[in-house]
């Protein structure tokens, strides 16, 4: 099916998604070789996982801010929705599945579907609105989501599941557990995430989005960036593209929240704030919207730069600021985006 | 009277939301960007106002003043060098721009000031008046902050509607190829509104330390955010809307800090601005601009 798809788009358009696939494939190779020869550090080692998380994030953004060209400024709030979900049904299927890698991939399952019904819900009013209006409600939408999970109390005992809000009123009986503690997240995770299996979720992602946007739908995406009125002209419903664009992103995003934190011992609410919608914001502008490869790239530099850059201590974070606005005002130069127009080899002729 | 007492309390962070927001709101209409530096500056201005007063022993105002003629340079250097660059470039470059700048501004405090809280001393003390038998206090710096805000609001809106260089603002804002056309210089009008906004962002900054006390390299963020979202609440890009906003924000957080809960406090702000945008999405006071086809 997929193949099939490919071979119908337009050459460079395929192109340029084997690329995707062949530099993520390598990628993963080269590291797998690398790690296994003890040519990584251990820090390097630890930071595999959460950088996949980050690509696969990346795509997720891409899809709303590239293709759908909406900006989305709290896109960390899915991220932590599947965290939380993916986290929780994890340490409850414990006992049920005790291959790993099954329960992995069953809880990220779980952490998307929880993401995509909260992506539903929030997008039948961000959806309403538009431009710096959209961006400013998924914002508050990030915020709200962070709060209400800061002030989540969920425990587990023989009578099943209660949860309660600001305190914690579960009363759970003996032998019961308390898996979401509020403003302390959940610890004692089991760290079940591994690279393979972000690098398997990197690439279900790129596939979901790529024949996503290779298709009707996809092309009605574009078409809606492009100008809305027209597309709406030519009779295309706004709101259901827009929406389900919206789902698949806050989906995936999910799934990639609950790599992230089963990576880690514990996971907090406060992992997932505004920062955290901005950086994988500025994963996506800087690898270029609409260009997966260029945001998975952007999100691997980007992730390793500051922990390479810890030998310069504290000017570390001063210097990822510095790159970041020379970076942003050298892409958008005229004379230098010229010189790089150039040396892509994949230009069209039109451009040239 | 404990209702008054939470209202004006309400009303007394409003109006450094306000403050705040005027920032935001006018460099929005006038460049169409979100300047997320903004809440930095306030930040930098805390700092020097902070110096000026327990370092140097200067009187609060002179040190507010310092403040203010800093903060107006930062913003004017920080506008030349990052963000007119980018004029042409598309407005996710320049948003990208300006939390790099937010980043770097952050980060040299965090190098120039360390990480440690300093306490700030109040501008004007730590006094309060007693009404009602001393029922209802109001602290010096609450009634200080009001008066600061009403002042600045008034005056910003004589400029703005009776001089030569707030028309120049206004033309901007509408059209600015028609207003380059009629001679106004749009380069100078835009790094002029950055001061401007910069420079009220060092009152919002000694005010906001003066109300809470704690001085930290990252004490402007969360206050920028609220204040961005009070901005876009009034109607972003009107100045009286970020006026409205503002106060409104500051009384639905301190009524909810106070009977919903104080943990929640901002779900509910946020909560009430996804509200009002969709029953009017171009905030309270903004204009809805027709699309014409």
């Amino acid at each position: 099916m997929t193949m099939k798809r490919l071979i119908n788009l337009k050459r460079a358009e395929a192109r340029k998604i084997y690329l995707t696939y062949a530099v993520v494939i390598v990628a993963y190779v080269v590291c797998q070789i690398m790690s296994s020869t003890k040519f990584f550090s251990s820090s390097m080692r630890g930071m595999l996982v959460p950088i996949c998380a980050y690509m696969v994030m990346a795509v997720s953004l891409n899809l709303v801010v590239g293709i759908l060209g909406e900006l989305s400024l709290g896109h960390a709030g899915f991220m932590s929705v599947g965290a939380f979900a993916g986290v929780t049904s994890a340490i409850l299927m414990q006992g049920v599945i005790t291959n790993a890698p099954v329960r992995l991939a069953l809880a990220m399952i779980i952490a998307a579907v929880f993401a995509a019904v909260a992506g539903f819900l929030i997008g039948i009013p961000v959806l309403r609105l538009k431009g710096d209006y959209l961006a400013i409600v998924t914002l508050a939408f990030g915020e709200i989501i962070k709060s209400i999970l800061n002030n989540f109390y969920l425990g587990v005992d023989s009578q099943g599941l209660h949860f309660s809000m600001l305190s914690d009123t579960t009363r759970l009986l003996k032998g019961g557990r308390l898996i979401i503690r509020g403003p302390m997240g959940i610890s004692g995770i089991q760290k079940i995430s591994t690279f393979p299996a972000g690098f398997i979720l990197l690439m279900i992602a790129l596939m979901i989005v790529f024949n996503l946007v290779n298709s009707r739908s996809g092309r009605a995406f574009m078409a809606i960036r492009d100008d809305r009125i027209a597309a709406e002209s030519i009779g295309l419903d706004i709101t259901k593209y827009k929406m389900m664009a919206f789902v698949m992103s806050a989906a995936i995003a999910g799934a990639a929240g609950a790599l992230f934190a089963m990576n880690y011992s514990t996971v907090v609410a406060n992992k997932f704030d505004f920062n955290t919608s901005i950086l994988i914001l500025v994963f996506v502008v800087l690898g270029g919207q609409g260009n997966m490869l260029g945001s998975i790239i952007a999100a691997a530099v980007l992730t390793i730069l500051p922990e390479k850059l810890r030998e310069f201590s504290e000017y570390r974070m001063l210097l990822y600021a510095i790159v970041l606005i020379v970076m942003m005002l050298a892409t958008n130069n005229a004379e230098i985006r010229s010189f790089l127009a150039s040396l892509n080899p994949f230009r069209r002729k039109e451009e040239a | 009277m404990i209702f008054l007492n939470y209202f004006i309390s309400g009303i007394s962070l409003g109006s450094i939301y306000a403050i705040i927001a005027l920032g935001y709101t006018m460099v929005y209409g006038i460049a169409k960007m979100l300047n997320f530096a903004h809440g930095d500056v306030i930040m930098v201005g805390g700092y020097v106002c902070f110096y000026a007063v327990s370092r140097y022993g200067l009187n609060p105002f002179l040190g507010v003043a310092i403040a203010m003629l800093v903060c107006t340079l930062l913003g004017i250097i920080v506008e030349r060098l990052a963000y007119k660059p980018l004029r042409q470039a598309p407005s996710l470059a320049v948003l990208i721009t300006a939390i790099g700048m937010s980043y770097f501004l952050q980060n040299t405090a965090l190098l120039l000031w360390s990480s440690n809280p300093k306490v700030f001393p109040s501008v004007i003390g730590r006094g309060a008046f007693k009404l009602f038998d001393g029922k209802l206090s109001v602290s010096h710096v609450t009634v200080l902050t009001i008066a600061t805000c009403l002042v600045i609001m008034v005056i910003l809106s004589l400029f703005i509607s009776k001089t030569r260089l707030g028309k120049a603002m206004r033309a901007c804002s509408e059209d600015k190829g028609a207003a380059q056309l009629m001679g106004i210089n749009v380069n100078a009008t835009i790094s002029m509104t950055f001061a401007i906004g910069s420079g009220l962002a060092a009152i919002a900054g000694a005010l906001l330390c003066s109300a809470y006390p704690t001085l930290m390299p990252t004490t402007g963020s969360l206050p920028g955010i609220k204040a961005f979202t009070a901005a876009v609440f009034g109607g972003i890009g009107s100045v009286p809307g970020a006026f409205l906003g503002g106060l409104m924000l500051g009384v639905i957080e301190i009524f909810a800090k106070a009977y919903i809960s104080s943990q929640l406090s901002d779900a509910v702000v946020f909560a009430v601005l996804i509200v009002v945008l969709l029953v009017k999405p171009a905030g309270l006071l903004g204009r809805a601009i027709q699309e014409k086809v």
